[in-house]
């Protein structure tokens, strides 16, 4: 894990609402896999102000790339930065994601940005398998090209039906359960925690295992101040509380104890 | 002038290399940065609350930011006195740095018993005794709100215990003095101030406090000024040494601290922002004094002209 002082090399929007953020960070890219994160300290917020967690989109060389939704005050900031502006990175954190059991197709499962870190690992995956993005609209389905472009299957959902198919991401799931019944496979999921649940059920009633990515408000990122924490079960039933940042983000399925809808 | 002035101290008994510590909760059990900052560096480290029992803190969310810092109301999770001994001492122990463990419970028994415990194992320095916890329902600042209670639980630990004792005491007073002499009468070897100040954030759409908590405690730059004339004013009151926190992010702030009175200084929301924090606070401390010509930062503590 590395803390350094970053380049911004762009800081290029993919439509109204998103944006690809990508660092000369040389350390934290070599280090990288798929379902880790880097956290940022974007400049220009007041010196007080906490890290930021983003997943790791790209990691080519020297380069580490993120995937970010303008939805506050500090990724407001960090969408005015430049080409040449410098931030600070700390990375990579995390466990990130086993790359595939032999014989196990398998299949990703995004909701909206969720997407990116599993571009990171379609890219490191030895099988071709299918991956299934869900979003509100058409604008929130991103880095398509990135999987056709290595020969996955793409399938689409939007809640409003302007691209793909009319509703949830589980709505294409179910749908491919139903027709490969027999078809062994394993599920690796980012995304809203009631995606990771609807997908972590599916999982457990198929008998397959499910790698969920947790997305926990964090402050420390390196497991010190216990702000993002997760109740897991053991194998004989007790429970632990376990720290996203540290001994996560990426948990198995089968050991989350979910919380109830609210 | 000699290059390097003398930065070693002792507190209550514990020799630091420096008068630098991290803040209880904010540096884990020094495993967590380890990638980062070099704990022999420090001069001493003060690990999360410690009771008993393991203790699974409360629900999420647990914190919040706020403009000058957060709001944070964890809980005090943590791995019971068991867990600290078997899981991160000996890790502890071979950084051959001096370990502070902040130790809290639900009954003065709990308390006495805990630093009992502790007493019985190598490689502890001292014990530091939570009573301003503002985030646990029972136990933590229900044992700081008056100046008898503190006295009788100091009293209570100091049965059990040779280690130095240093109460962390509430900042939330209407005068800190009589809580401060009670301690140090009751046989505290030392004191922290101040723990984070009670506090609440509210989310307007939905009318909800923004803890599952409801309420937390405050800590960052934003309360510096209070920790400043809260140890300003302990220090006057009492004889005994003071480690004091609060919102110190450069040198400065830490400065301030000895020149008010303090002899030792932690630092603890910052290191979430930037990990390397104390060990720019300890270099910082030398260039002051080498550049106020003075030989010990003992020179400092309490110089405050005023």
């Amino acid at each position: 894990m590395h803390d350094l002082i970053a380049k911004v090399l762009t800081n290029e929007p993919l439509n109204a609402d998103y944006r690809c953020l990508a660092l000369d960070a040389p350390a934290i890219a070599r280090a990288a896999r798929p379902g880790q994160f880097v956290h940022l300290r974007v400049t220009g917020l007041e010196l007080s102000a906490l890290r930021r967690p983003f997943s790791i989109y790209r990691a080519e060389g020297d380069r580490l790339s993120v995937l970010y939704k303008t939805v506050g005050r500090g990724t407001e900031q960090l969408s005015r930065l430049r080409a040449g502006d410098m931030l600070d990175a700390m990375g990579p954190l995390g466990n990130g994601f086993p790359l595939g059991t032999e014989g196990q197709l398998p299949i990703l499962v995004a909701g909206g940005y969720g997407v990116a870190p599993l571009a990171f690992l379609a890219r490191q995956l030895p099988t071709k398998g299918i991956v299934l993005i869900g979003g509100r609209t058409a604008d929130d389905i991103l880095c398509t090209d990135d999987f056709t472009s290595l020969g996955w299957d793409v399938q689409v959902a939007t809640l409003d039906g302007s691209r793909g198919e009319n509703g949830l991401v589980t709505v294409l799931l179910d749908a491919w359960l139903t027709a490969h019944a027999m078809q062994p496979a394993e599920f690796y999921v980012c995304g809203p925690y009631g995606l990771l649940r609807a997908v972590a059920e599916r999982a457990a009633h198929a008998g397959a295992r499910a790698w969920v990515s947790l997305d926990k408000h964090m402050v420390c990122g390196v497991g010190a101040c216990l702000a993002c924490v997760q109740r897991l079960r053991r194998p004989d039933g007790s429970t632990w509380i376990a720290r996203v940042c540290r001994d996560g983000p990426v948990f198995e399925a089968g050991e989350v104890v979910w919380e109830e809808p609210k | 002038m000699s290059a390097h002035p003398d930065m070693s101290v002792e507190l209550a008994g514990i020799r630091m290399k420096n008068p630098v510590t991290v803040a209880s909760g904010t540096f884990g059990y020094g495993k967590e940065y380890t990638h980062l900052v070099d704990l022999r560096a420090l001069g001493a480290v003060t690990v999360k609350g410690i009771r008993l029992q393991p203790w699974e803190g409360n629900p999420l969310p647990r914190h919040v930011e706020v403009p000058g810092g957060m709001v944070n109301a964890i809980g005090l999770q943590g791995p019971g006195v068991d867990g600290f001994v078997r899981d991160y001492l000996p890790f502890l122990r071979e950084t051959g740095v001096p370990v502070i463990v902040n130790i809290w419970g639900t009954s003065m028994d709990e308390y006495a018993e805990v630093a009992a415990r502790l007493s019985d194992v190598e490689g502890i320095a001292g014990l530091e005794v939570n009573i301003s916890c503002p985030n646990v329902k029972e136990g933590g600042a229900s044992f700081g709100a008056d100046p008898r209670t503190v006295s009788a639980l100091v009293t209570a630990v100091r049965r059990r215990t040779r280690l130095p004792i240093i109460p962390k005491l509430a900042p939330n007073v209407p005068n800190i003095k009589p809580f401060a002499q009670a301690a140090a009468e009751a046989g505290a070897d030392a004191l922290s101030l101040i723990n984070t100040i009670p506090a609440m954030v509210i989310d307007i759409e939905t009318r909800r406090p923004v803890l599952a908590n409801k309420v937390g405690g405050l800590s960052g730059p934003a309360i510096h000024p209070v920790a400043v004339k809260l140890v300003w004013d302990a220090a006057q009151a009492v004889r005994i040494p003071i480690i004091a926190m609060g919102g110190i992010t450069d040198p400065k702030q830490a400065i301030e601290f000895l020149i008010a009175g303090a002899t030792a200084v932690a630092v603890g929301t910052a290191t979430f922002i930037d990990p390397t924090t104390v060990l720019r606070v300890i270099a910082g401390i030398e260039n002051y004094l080498v550049r106020h010509q003075m030989t010990s930062v003992k020179e400092l503590t309490g110089s405050i002209k005023a």
